[in-house]
């Protein structure tokens, strides 16, 4: 019996949560509550059952998420019986940071910030994230064990080599390392994972009527009131599904007949547009994914 | 053949590993839409003005593409409707070595380029050689840049001659050899139309049916426990990922080190109840009885592993700093990590010839071969046999770097342990395992200039940070050591001379040594010099005046000097010859304690 590719790269995965577990004083998962977190805490379930994942989830929570995303967490934390933590920027928040008025200083306040803080608040030494090479080219080149100096930024001329599966978990106080189970995996092996799987996703992945706008090439989904509508725009009701999922009014859809799993892997399959290219952050420049993780994004 | 192909690009700077990756995804057009947009906007930026330049898709970091170099390994996925693979493009520079070795870790190919046009370079050497020692068996030489030597047959075929040649001097296992231009796409997804004369697969063809699982040359079922998995006290499960064989439930097993049998009583695969474990699967293996197994440990089945201390191994050095014999490092072998040292380094490889070099030291990018010996027993076999636990990396004690990688050539066994006999544990050895450079920081001045609470509290900051010492003061040498000898000159060079000699004697231990004596004459702290040996020997001038010392009087050893009660007292009936270019000099009547204390511990950082 061979094993196939997606076994291949569940066990390793599975290998590394299980090495980050046993080595690591203080781990966390993060969990975005897009498919990658999901397929990750699937294989956390997986990498330590009968045992629960020996370690904490964590949310960062914007407050511009999709409803549909807030309520899938916590219904999967309490099913599940994992210990799911939510963290806000409350400065920011008191602040009214906001998407509309903000730009990218509303993703550095509330995302990037609001990490560092949760990271630092709870003293946690390792933390899970759901990255995966083939998104951005900075990413391709990024090790599955990726360490973050005391400023929690990452340092790519000074990669520590990572040799076979003989992971360096060392660190000094203050430091930090971001581990990426899923570096190896690409898109479509995440569809064809969650379909083998049947793991449960956010609704939103699948085609459905909903209200959106069209903004600077973009499929924007009215999630609530707070929406802010520039001149001119209108909204209308289309068949579209998202790609990735993030806060509503950065996120954009896609139009597609796809309400099915299978469907889904299909469209993917013949995909001609990556898909990071539906957040709008990393249009901004050139590099500008490394620029932001050099400053701790994640 | 399905599955997923792990394969690495490698080659010399400028042979166009980059570009040949970049063109078989865009031919087999398996660029996404958007990157391939991407692709030709950086192109317009980019050195090939308005050409496609393959290139660009895998340069990813800004500081790469700047230089115009590949730094670090890229990794790039892709499917076919025959296969998955991933690619790791490496760095062709010398200095790049490591990032090389990195990407050949991880593949079970490589892809090693060629320029037609050069020839078989040094790097290309090099390259080969380091890809079969981090464990790559199959070897695929694309001749490449074919349209600028006019495709012609001839050329290729010398360089395939030196190509098969030099794959037996390696020993590298299975090798192909295909003429190819990455830029023009020649035999890279499409067969050539300039080279009618070549019969054989083109590389995406190759790479989609070569057959990468051979099995290690001994098996047996090897499971190095990660993790011990206990929910509750009915379940005691051992979680690990399979090296090699397969294991049911009722097969007996073996743990190492402990030698304990017991029968597998269940298994489960990603979590998963299952009839059998295999090769490459991530597992939980409970046990019909309680034997002692924690994480290090492995389960195995008609195999016989290594248990012992020490083994022979070849190391690809990592590190800016060099490595030097007796060090002592952390020893990640398996899923055990223990204290070691390398004891030994027998000799370094020339990279391009493979010749032993006579070496006391490795340096960065360079390979060598050298003796391991672990503070505990670990568990182990040779790279050859069972890679999983043949393969280790050697972690930087202080700076938590990953300072070597290397494979276990055999074990050194206690009967056959000539190299441990014939080497003498050095003082470098026993420093090298405190992780410290032994120096003896001699104190100087007048009575009550504050030398013995300085080197107190500077000994207490050493020790705080890490560093194993000693302190020689009046109390425990003129009681112990010194306590025939009086004040009379002779006795007093005598009581200095054995001062040196001690403290040489415990910086020949490994410790740093400090010293607090008055010691006035320039001629005795010469001779002290002469005997600590002038590199370890840091005069520390401690240059209170007379006139605070005699007011602070601690001891009322001045008043008792004045009045003529203490006949050659330094300072008062006796000269104090003030050191002429200390190494470091601090005067406590203008810092605190505290604060002459910082400034020696930062004076020091470029002695220890």
């Amino acid at each position: 019996m061979i094993n196939t590719h997606l076994d291949v790269l569940e066990a390793e995965a599975i290998y590394i949560m299980r090495e980050v577990a046993a080595e690591c004083e203080k781990p966390v998962m993060l969990y975005s509550i897009g498919k990658d977190s999901s397929v990750m805490l699937h294989l956390a379930l997986k990498a330590f059952y009968p045992e629960k994942p020996p370690f904490p989830f964590l949310h960062i929570d914007t407050k511009w998420k999709f409803r549909e995303m807030i309520s899938f967490r916590d219904r999967i934390a309490k099913e599940k019986g994992i210990e799911m933590l939510a963290y806000t920027n409350k400065e920011g928040l008191r602040q009214g940071i906001n998407p509309f008025d903000h730009g990218s200083a509303y993703t550095d306040i509330m995302k990037t910030q609001a990490l560092k803080q949760a990271l630092t608040l709870y003293g946690f030494t390792a933390a899970f994230g759901g990255g995966r090479r083939d998104e951005e080219k900075s990413r391709a080149k990024e090790r599955i064990f990726s360490f973050r100096n005391r400023e929690q930024a990452w340092e790519p001329k000074n990669q520590r080599p990572e040799m076979w599966k003989q992971y360096n978990t060392q660190i000094q106080k203050g430091e930090s390392i971001r581990v990426f189970p899923l570096s190896n995996w690409t898109e479509k092996d995440i569809w064809q994972y969650i379909a083998r799987e049947n793991i449960e996703i956010v609704p939103l992945y699948f085609a459905r009527e909903r209200p959106v706008v069209y903004r600077d090439g973009n499929i924007i989904m009215v999630d609530d009131d707070r929406m802010k509508l520039f001149p001119g725009e209108k909204i209308v009701t289309k068949r579209i599904r998202f790609r990735t999922l993030g806060c509503y009014p950065l996120t954009g859809g896609v139009e597609s007949d796809a309400d099915t799993l299978e469907k889904i892997v299909e469209e993917t399959l013949g995909a001609v547009t990556s898909e990071r290219t539906s957040r709008v952050i990393d249009h901004e420049a050139a590099g500008s994914m490394e620029r932001r993780k050099r400053e701790g994004y994640f | 053949m399905g599955g997923l192909l792990k394969f690495i690009t490698c080659g010399s700077v400028d042979d166009g590993k980059s570009t040949l990756i970049g063109h078989m995804l865009y031919d087999a057009k398996l660029i996404f839409a958007d990157q391939e947009r991407a692709l030709e906007l950086d192109s317009r930026m980019g050195s090939r003005e308005g050409e496609i330049d393959y290139s660009l898709l895998l340069d990813g970091l800004m500081a790469e593409r700047e230089q115009g170099i590949t730094i670090d390994v890229a990794y790039r996925y892709f499917t076919t409707e025959n296969r998955s693979f991933i690619v790791a493009d490496t760095p062709g520079h010398e200095q790049y070595t490591r990032n090389m070795a990195v990407g050949a870790s991880f593949a079970d190919l490589a892809v090693i380029l060629i320029d037609a046009s050069k020839g078989i370079l040094t790097q290309t050497r090099r390259h080969a050689r380091i890809c079969a020692l981090m464990g790559i068996r199959y070897f695929v030489f694309a001749v490449n840049k074919m349209d600028l030597v006019h495709y012609s047959q001839d050329i290729f075929q010398g360089l395939e001659k030196e190509i098969l040649k030099l794959a037996v001097d390696l020993k590298l296992g299975c090798v192909s050899v295909m003429p190819v231009s990455a830029t023009e796409g020649d035999n890279v997804t499409l067969k050539s139309s300039h080279m009618q004369w070549y019969q054989g697969k083109t590389l995406l063809q190759y790479l989609e049916n070569v057959d990468v699982e051979c099995e290690n040359s001994a098996s047996g079922f090897v499971l190095p426990v990660q993790r011990v998995c206990r929910p509750n006290h009915t379940f005691r499960g051992f979680q690990g990922q399979v090296e090699s064989g397969a294991v049911r439930p009722g097969d007996e097993v073996l743990a190492l080190p402990g030698r304990e049998k017991a029968a597998v009583k269940s298994i489960l695969v990603a979590g998963r109840e299952a009839g059998q474990a295999q090769k490459g699967q991530a597992v939980t293996v409970s046990l019909d009885r309680e034997i002692d197994i924690s994480r290090g440990c492995v389960l195995t089945k008609d195999v016989e592993l290594s248990v012992g201390r020490m083994f022979m191994a070849t190391m690809l050095w990592m590190d800016d700093v060099p490595l030097t014999q007796g060090k002592n490092f952390l020893l990640k072998i398996g899923t055990k990590m223990v204290p070691a040292s390398v004891m030994n380094i027998k000799y370094s490889m020339d990279i391009h010839t493979g010749d032993h070099l006579a070496a006391t030291k490795l340096y960065k990018n360079e390979i060598g071969v050298c003796d391991i010996a672990a503070v505990e027993e670990v568990v182990f076999d040779t790279f050859q046999n069972h890679n999983g636990v043949g393969c280790f990396i050697l972690i930087d004690r202080m700076t938590n770097m990953t300072s070597a990688c290397g494979v276990v050539e055999h074990s050194l066994r206690r009967s056959e342990n000539i190299v441990w006999q014939k080497l003498d544990i050095t003082r470098e050895i026993r420093a090298g395992k405190m992780g410290q450079s032994p120096v003896t920081l001699w104190f100087t001045g007048l009575s009550g200039s504050g030398k013995s609470a300085l080197a107190n509290e500077v000994e207490k900051r050493l020790s705080a940070g890490g560093r194993y010492t000693m302190l020689l003061d009046g109390d425990n040498v003129r009681l112990g050591l010194n306590k025939n000898l009086g004040f009379k000159a002779e006795d007093r060079i005598e009581n200095i001379r054995r001062i040196a000699e001690v403290a040489k004697l415990m910086n020949d231990a490994g410790l740093i040594v400090l010293t607090a004596f008055i010691s006035p004459f320039a001629d005795d702290r010469r001779r002290a010099r002469e005997i600590i040996g002038e590199g370890s020997f840091v005069e520390i001038y401690v240059s209170t005046p007379l006139q605070e010392c005699e007011r602070r009087d601690v001891k009322g050893l001045y008043k008792k000097a004045r009045d003529g009660k203490l006949p050659n007292f330094t300072g008062i009936s006796s000269p104090y010859e003030a050191p002429e270019s200390p190494d470091i000099t601090v005067d406590t009547s203008r810092l605190s304690l505290e604060a002459s204390a910082d400034h020696i511990i930062k004076e020091l950082e470029k002695y220890l």
